[in-house]
């Protein structure tokens, strides 16, 4: 249960929060030009990285909003919180 | 005063008598006494039966690491609790408590032949047993492992008593009121922090409290007296809560920790007046101090488990604290030195005691005070085995050879009426691991200590692995004026002095004359699993600590191996030849003591257990003699039964009634959210497969929405009320899910459209009138207002007037049939509502509910999503091409329409069944199959809609079949228990093909 920085509310319990997955994942703007092994890779291809992981959290019992957060999926030390649209922190 | 009860101490008062019952029987304890220390100052030891062998058991320690000690409270009561130990339950008057897993009585146990057949009850006997053949298994074997199976009864009534939960932020927690824990708190909230210090028994002082032996001295006072003062210090000051009765459940990561408050647990039923019964606190601290303490270990050897075996500290805490000695005949056998301080107390009151020691000597303080006083004992000896069936009547012990691995010389027996054991000690390091901590193994004294890495938790104190008083005073001075960056701890110039332990040794598994198979040498007490089963575990292969913990249950018990998890491990290294160190330990899990159901729920029961949504006109429907369905959180009437109508009569009467006149449904669940922006529109187009961009201004239109993988995932009627300004609707249960998914497109993918979301579910009621005589209703409700299909066709929306109460009617249909909904604010929902009924008087509206609803929609071949879909079904495989543009360049799930996968033609097809006998109504979920000789039975789909529809006067299913497009009036089969149910595939639009009807 951590605490999580949201960047429109500041300091939240995880239980306002749900986790959508990795982030910097971008839909594809020409989906239809792709093959299917392009597309499968957008669609079901996830890291899951035990470790340093980039992921898009959403204040769903708060603000409502998306953002981007990187956790150390390890030990759930969160190294940074940043707004969708902001360029990813390099950690 | 009981022979046993020989000692006058501060913490029981033997002014105040308390009477309670065991098994049945009534006895007497003091204000102050546990039910263990009542028993035993009674002289009763024997309080329960093993678990596999149902060997009689006694009381093995004074806390919550108590393996034997189980109990059922308050038996026979709403208010009973299994597997309560008697070393944790406050004595109070009237207590009932009984022993458990014996049958039929404790001193007479059937059970107990398992004892004498133990050779045939190995390591794994279950897994092993009940494989064969697999006939046995539901009618003997199953039932059989459920009679023996589990300790306690579990309570029949519900829980009458009130649980709670409470947050709380802090500073410092401090974990465990013992000595290091005591320091630690004062020093925290000397220096301005909120501190608060938990402690899991009725007061504070932990072992140190009772600890009067002159070998170990704070500050010139005895250590017990000087911790005294301490405490009466530590209660004046104001950052402090103090927490006494609460025991700490779980340690998660950020610092989040649970801990448990035993309220009115140790208050007779009379005097609990309606209070709380336990408390659960979910602590948010800036630091945690961990001061768990430490725990005695056991010595394994044979027949190490009969009555009267009892840790040595314990049977000092029951002297000194409660003022019972355990016997009146004493030996204690011990490793280490920590036992000789029993030894001395027991001297000092009177009490025989004579010392078995593993070690050849020792040299410390304390050996020399029991020496001086002329304690006798037998250096470099071992016990080979205890006698005395139902309690523990003489030992025999025999040398250790010089390295320790064998006995040699001749047996001595020697008479006791109880044996106290010391094995060393085992910091409680579960708090730490459960918290993420990692652990290092010390050669030493062979435990695993902490390793500290973590900024936000610090370890002090026994469980940190310092186990002598001046070691645990300074260390715990020094360690928190650095972790919570003091200057001055208070105890900087404190004076310390302690006997110091200086021979150490060791041996898990004490070595015997006769084969290890022919003893019974207990590691998990209350599991039963000896030292024999975990070798054999290893000579049978397994070699991960984890698969011989389940394969032996070793550890698996209530009292989850906080006595057996380190044996078991140094038997394995040993048998195995490895380092300890290397083997690592089993997770600790949380609850460190188990919880109650009722503090994990606290006051979430009954009606408190979920929300529950209701529409404003629900009272309606009450009156009215709904019956209600929950979909999701909402009620729904679900059917009005008339005249003690079944859900069955009631439904088809109103499904009847809807296609003949005029039914009405209470739809003011479905999901509403409210869409604006400049590029509402164009979001409509990417959201739905089909195209937006043309609705007209007043339109309505079905839309239907898909995952990325092209798999349907909700649809609903979306109406233009302006330029801007779209109403959508969802289906019920799927409401909050399209919300958050359209939000997150919103913001992460297409950021640049402008368009703005708002849930208006709650804000709008929704009556739906359908049915021929719907239009006729309608227009008796707003008589100013022309339904001509020309000024109001269908798919279309207009504002109106009822009782100077604006609406939007919706000229949309669910049914098929000529339909309209009246939406309102929700306020008036119910006005409208009956409204609508005394309008529809004469034309006999029948109100139906969601099963009627489910019917006509079935008739008509409509899906529901959920029910006809279950996220592998496309808009293809449903048969509603149609409604997939060809001509938008991108919707949401398009491009996995034109997936490999997607494209298969023996995908799971929507398809219509009827039954050969029409009168034959299938089971929703039963399976399909095309040929029933073939062997294994291929399934082929399965139904997912099945009605008998009083329209159509025969039976309806809808269902998913492989390939089923292309089966139109092949006969298929639905095998059920007894029979096989021959069907035809058909069309799944059963109802008026031709849209008649809606325009009727
Ligand atoms: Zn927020």
């Amino acid at each position: 249960m951590f605490v999580i920085n949201c960047p429109y509310c500041g300091e939240r319990d995880q239980s306002e929060f749900s986790c959508g997955g990795e982030a910097h994942i971008v839909r594809p703007k020409q989906p239809t030009e792709l093959s299917d092994d392009e597309w499968a890779e957008y669609l079901f291809m996830r890291k899951n990285i035990k470790g340093v992981q980039f992921e898009r959290w959403n204040h769903a019992h708060g603000c409502r909003k998306w953002f981007n957060m990187v956790r150390d999926t390890s030990n759930d030390k969160i190294h940074a919180v940043y707004k969708m649209g902001e360029k990813p922190p390099v950690i | 005063m009981t022979k046993y009860r020989i000692n006058k101490t501060r913490f029981v008062d033997q002014t105040k008598t308390v009477s309670f019952t065991f098994d049945g029987k009534k006895y007497h304890g003091f204000e102050g006494d546990t039910l263990a220390s009542a028993l035993l100052s009674n002289g009763i030891h024997l309080v329960g039966r093993s678990f596999k062998y149902h060997r009689p058991r006694g009381i093995m320690s004074c806390g919550s690491e108590e393996p034997n000690a189980i109990c059922q409270i308050n038996d026979n009561t709403d208010l009973t609790e299994p597997n309560a130990r008697a070393t944790e339950i406050e004595l109070y008057e009237g207590l009932k408590a009984s022993s458990q897993n014996c049958w039929p009585s404790l001193n007479f146990d059937i059970g107990g032949i398992n004892n004498l057949i133990a050779t045939f009850i190995p390591a794994g006997f279950y897994y092993k047993t009940f494989m064969w053949p697999k006939s046995f298994w539901k009618k003997i074997y199953e039932p059989l492992i459920r009679l023996s199976a589990g300790l306690g009864k579990s309570p029949t009534q519900p829980d009458p008593d009130i649980y709670d939960h409470k947050h709380e932020h802090c500073d410092v927690l401090v974990i465990g009121g013992g000595i290091s824990g005591i320091i630690s708190a004062k020093i925290a909230a000397k220096n301005n922090l909120k501190t608060i210090l938990i402690e899991d028994k009725n007061i504070l002082g932990g072992s140190t409290i009772y600890q009067n032996n002159k070998n170990f001295i704070i500050d010139n006072q005895k250590s017990n007296e000087w911790l005294m003062n301490e405490i009466s210090e530590l209660e004046k000051l104001d950052n402090l809560i103090i927490k006494t009765r609460t025991s700490l459940a779980a340690f998660h990561s950020y610092n989040y920790l649970l801990a448990k408050e035993n309220i009115s647990d140790h208050l007779p039923l009379d005097k609990k007046n309606g209070s709380i019964r336990q408390r659960l606190w979910k602590i948010r601290a800036d630091k945690v101090i961990v001061a768990a303490g430490a725990i005695e270990r056991p010595l394994i050897f044979n027949n190490n488990d009969r009555p009267g075996i009892i840790l040595a500290n314990s049977v000092k805490k029951y002297l000194d604290f409660y003022g019972v000695s355990t016997g009146l005949n004493n030996i204690i056998f011990t490793n280490n030195d920590s036992a000789y301080e029993t030894a001395v107390s027991l001297f000092e009151k009177g009490i025989s005691v004579k010392i078995v020691d593993i070690r050849k000597k020792s040299s410390s303080n304390i050996v020399k005070n029991a020496d001086d006083l002329g304690i006798k004992i037998y250096w470099n000896s071992t016990v080979v085995n205890t006698f005395g069936y139902k309690k523990i009547k003489s030992i025999e012990i025999m040398n250790l050879s010089e390295d320790g691995s064998n006995v040699t010389g001749n047996k001595h027996k020697i008479q006791c009426d109880c044996l106290s054991i010391s094995g060393g000690w085992t910091p409680m390091v579960h708090m730490h691991t459960q918290s993420g901590g990692k652990l290092d193994f010390r050669e030493i004294d062979q435990v695993f200590v902490p390793t500290e890495k973590s900024e936000n938790h610090i370890n002090v104190g026994s469980c940190n692995g310092d186990f002598e008083l001046e070691e645990i005073v300074k260390n715990t001075n020094n360690k928190v004026k650095k972790f919570l960056n003091i200057n001055e701890g208070g105890f900087d110039k404190i004076s310390v002095f302690c006997s110091k332990e200086s021979e150490k040794k060791n041996i898990w598994l004490l070595p015997n004359t006769i084969s290890e198979s022919k003893t019974k040498s207990f590691i998990d007490f209350q599991n039963d699993s000896t030292a024999k089963d975990i070798k054999l575990a290893l000579r049978e292969g397994f070699k991960s600590i984890e698969h011989v913990k389940r394969y032996t249950t070793t550890g698996m018990a209530t009292d989850q191996g906080k006595l057996s998890n380190m044996h078991a491990l140094g038997i394995i290294a040993d048998t195995a030849g490895v380092k300890m160190g290397s083997l690592g330990t089993t997770t600790f899990r949380p609850p460190f003591t188990p919880l109650t159901f009722g503090a994990i729920v606290g006051r979430s029961v009954g009606k408190f257990f979920d929300i529950v949504r209701k529409t404003s006109i629900h009272e309606w429907h009450v009156q009215n003699n709904a019956k209600f369905e929950n979909v999701g959180q909402w009620k729904r009437p679900w059917y009005y039964p008339i005249n003690n109508e079944n859900l069955h009569e009631a439904v088809q009467r109103e499904s009847k009634a809807a296609r003949d006149s005029a039914g009405i449904l209470d739809a003011s669940t479905l999901g509403k959210i409210d869409i604006q922006g400049s590029d509402a529109s164009e979001f409509l187009n990417r959201v739905y497969t089909n195209a937006w961009l043309k609705l007209g201004i007043g339109k309505c239109r079905y839309g239907l929405m898909l995952n990325e993988d092209g798999m349907v995932y909700d649809d609903g009627v979306t109406t233009r009320l302006g330029e801007n300004h779209y109403l959508m609707t969802t289906t019920t249960g799927g409401a909050a899910n399209v919300l958050s998914k359209l939000e997150d497109y919103l913001q992460t993918e297409w950021p640049e459209l402008d368009v703005y979301l708002t849930s208006v579910t709650d804000h709008y009621s929704t009556a739906s009138i359908c049915g021929p005589n719907s239009k006729k209703i309608l227009k008796k409700l707003f008589p100013n207002k022309d339904f001509s299909d020309e000024a109001f066709p269908h798919m279309s929306y207009q504002d109106a007037i009822i009782d100077k109460i604006e609406c939007r009617i919706m000229r949309i249909s669910f049914t098929g049939e000529l339909s309209y909904e009246i939406n309102v604010e929700s306020k008036y929902g119910k006005s409208l509502w009956e409204n609508c009924i005394a309008a529809g008087e004469e034309y006999k509206i029948t109100p139906y509910g969601t099963e009627t609803m489910h019917l006509l929609r079935a008739e008509k071949g409509f899906i529901i999503v959920g029910q006809d879909t279950d996220g592998t079904m496309t808009p293809i495989d449903l048969q509603m091409d149609w409604i997939v543009s060809k001509k938008k360049y991108d919707f949401i799930g398009k491009r996995s329409l034109y997936r490999s996968d997607t494209m298969r033609e023996d995908r799971k097809q929507l398809v219509g069944l009827l039954t050969d006998d029409p009168n034959e109504i299938l089971e929703e979920g039963a399976q399909i199959v095309s040929e029933l000789d073939k062997k294994p039975v291929e399934m082929i789909g399965h139904v997912t809609s099945s009605y008998f529809s009083p329209n159509l006067n025969k039976s309806i299913a809808l269902a998913v079949v492989k390939g089923g497009k292309k089966m139109n009036g092949q006969k298929l089969f639905v095998p059920m228990e007894n029979k096989n149910i021959n069907v035809t595939v058909s069309d799944f639009i059963f109802l008026d093909k031709e849209n008649k009807r809606i325009n009727a």
